[in-house]
């Protein structure tokens, strides 16, 4: 295979030129995911739910929507979670959420892919959220 | 060229750095602690993202010079489930954080890939196989194994409900597209 000097040159140019222009965004995201993540304590989770299995899967899917940080961090807060006796779906929905909604990132998914998109894309992600947390309680059979 | 005509000249993400550089010096000022532990936090997320950084210049590098949009059209244009399957395995494979795959992906886009697909590639990014080992400890390997399944299935509806609610945008671009690449001869 033939490497194309300047088409390569080109390429490398422009990936540089698109990783500046989101720069500011993920620098000021990660700031404020830094930050976020530092102000919400741990013990604020097990405060929100309230056992309740109409109300804690939407609590779940509005937690993990607002929280933010590596998916690892999810795993075991929802596994602490589960511990201190919330029900397997309001885990579900706070896991789902927590890694296909993005609050925090909105602001740059809005300006890098467009606002229209971006809302569109949080606002199905949270109500799927919920809707994977039943699908996969009832297919699990653990109610 | 004054002040006010320089202004305008800087983009809104650079005024969403500035702001949250400010409240970073209202916290040195008046909450050391918080401001110390937010900057470690940080440092701590900088220091794994770096690698990852590079990744995304790499493939964006590559992305580049391979994906043309003849490419894009051939593997991503044409209808089928294949091209689902393709965005799919690409989210579930994806590492970093979600942020850093945005350039990418909005010059996917502007190569005509669907926001309908790139919904269902940052979708399929929560599925994380190096972490499965830490979701299994926790949940067992029935729970994740269905957990996954379903939001396989529920990425792909997603993808296809963000094609229907953007169809008019998408038609635009399109058009827009069909325009660009009448210019190229394949």
């Amino acid at each position: 295979m033939k490497v194309n000097i300047k088409s390569s040159k080109q390429a490398i140019i422009k990936a540089a030129k698109g990783l500046w222009k989101a720069f500011p965004m993920i620098l000021g995201t990660i700031l404020l995911v830094s930050l976020i993540s530092t102000l919400i304590s741990k013990s604020f989770y097990t405060t929100v739910f309230s056992k309740n299995l109409f109300l804690d899967p939407i609590i779940g899917s509005l937690v993990g929507s607002i929280s933010a940080g590596n998916p690892i961090t999810s795993y075991i807060f929802g596994g602490e979670l589960l511990t201190q006796g919330v029900s397997l779906l309001a885990v579900t929905a706070f896991l789902v959420s927590w890694v296909t909604v993005g609050l925090i990132q909105l602001p740059a998914e809005s300006a890098i892919l467009g606002k229209k998109f971006a809302l569109l894309r949080n606002i199905t992600a949270f109500i799927l959220a919920i809707i994977v947390a039943i699908i996969t309680i009832l297919i699990l059979g653990v109610f | 060229m004054n002040i006010k005509n320089k202004l305008k000249q800087i983009s809104g993400s650079w005024y969403f750095l500035i702001i949250i550089l400010l409240i970073y010096l209202l916290l040195f000022i008046f909450r050391q602690d918080l401001f110390s532990s937010s900057l470690n936090f940080f440092y701590n997320i900088l220091l794994k993202i770096i690698p990852v950084f590079i990744l995304v210049f790499v493939l964006m590098s590559l992305t580049n010079y391979f994906i043309t949009p003849k490419f894009v059209i051939k593997h991503l244009g044409e209808k089928g489930i294949k091209k689902w399957f393709f965005i799919i395995v690409g989210g579930i494979l994806s590492t970093g954080p979600i942020y850093m795959w945005y350039p990418l992906l909005a010059d996917l886009r502007d190569r005509g890939l669907s926001y309908g697909l790139i919904a269902c590639f940052l979708y399929n990014r929560a599925i994380k196989i190096p972490l499965l080992p830490i979701a299994l400890f926790y949940f067992g390997w029935k729970y994740i194994l269905i957990l996954c399944f379903v939001m396989i299935v529920i990425s792909v509806i997603q993808g296809m409900s963000i094609n229907k609610l953007m169809e008019v945008k998408n038609k635009e671009n399109e058009n827009n597209e069909n325009r660009k690449f009448s210019n190229f001869h394949f």
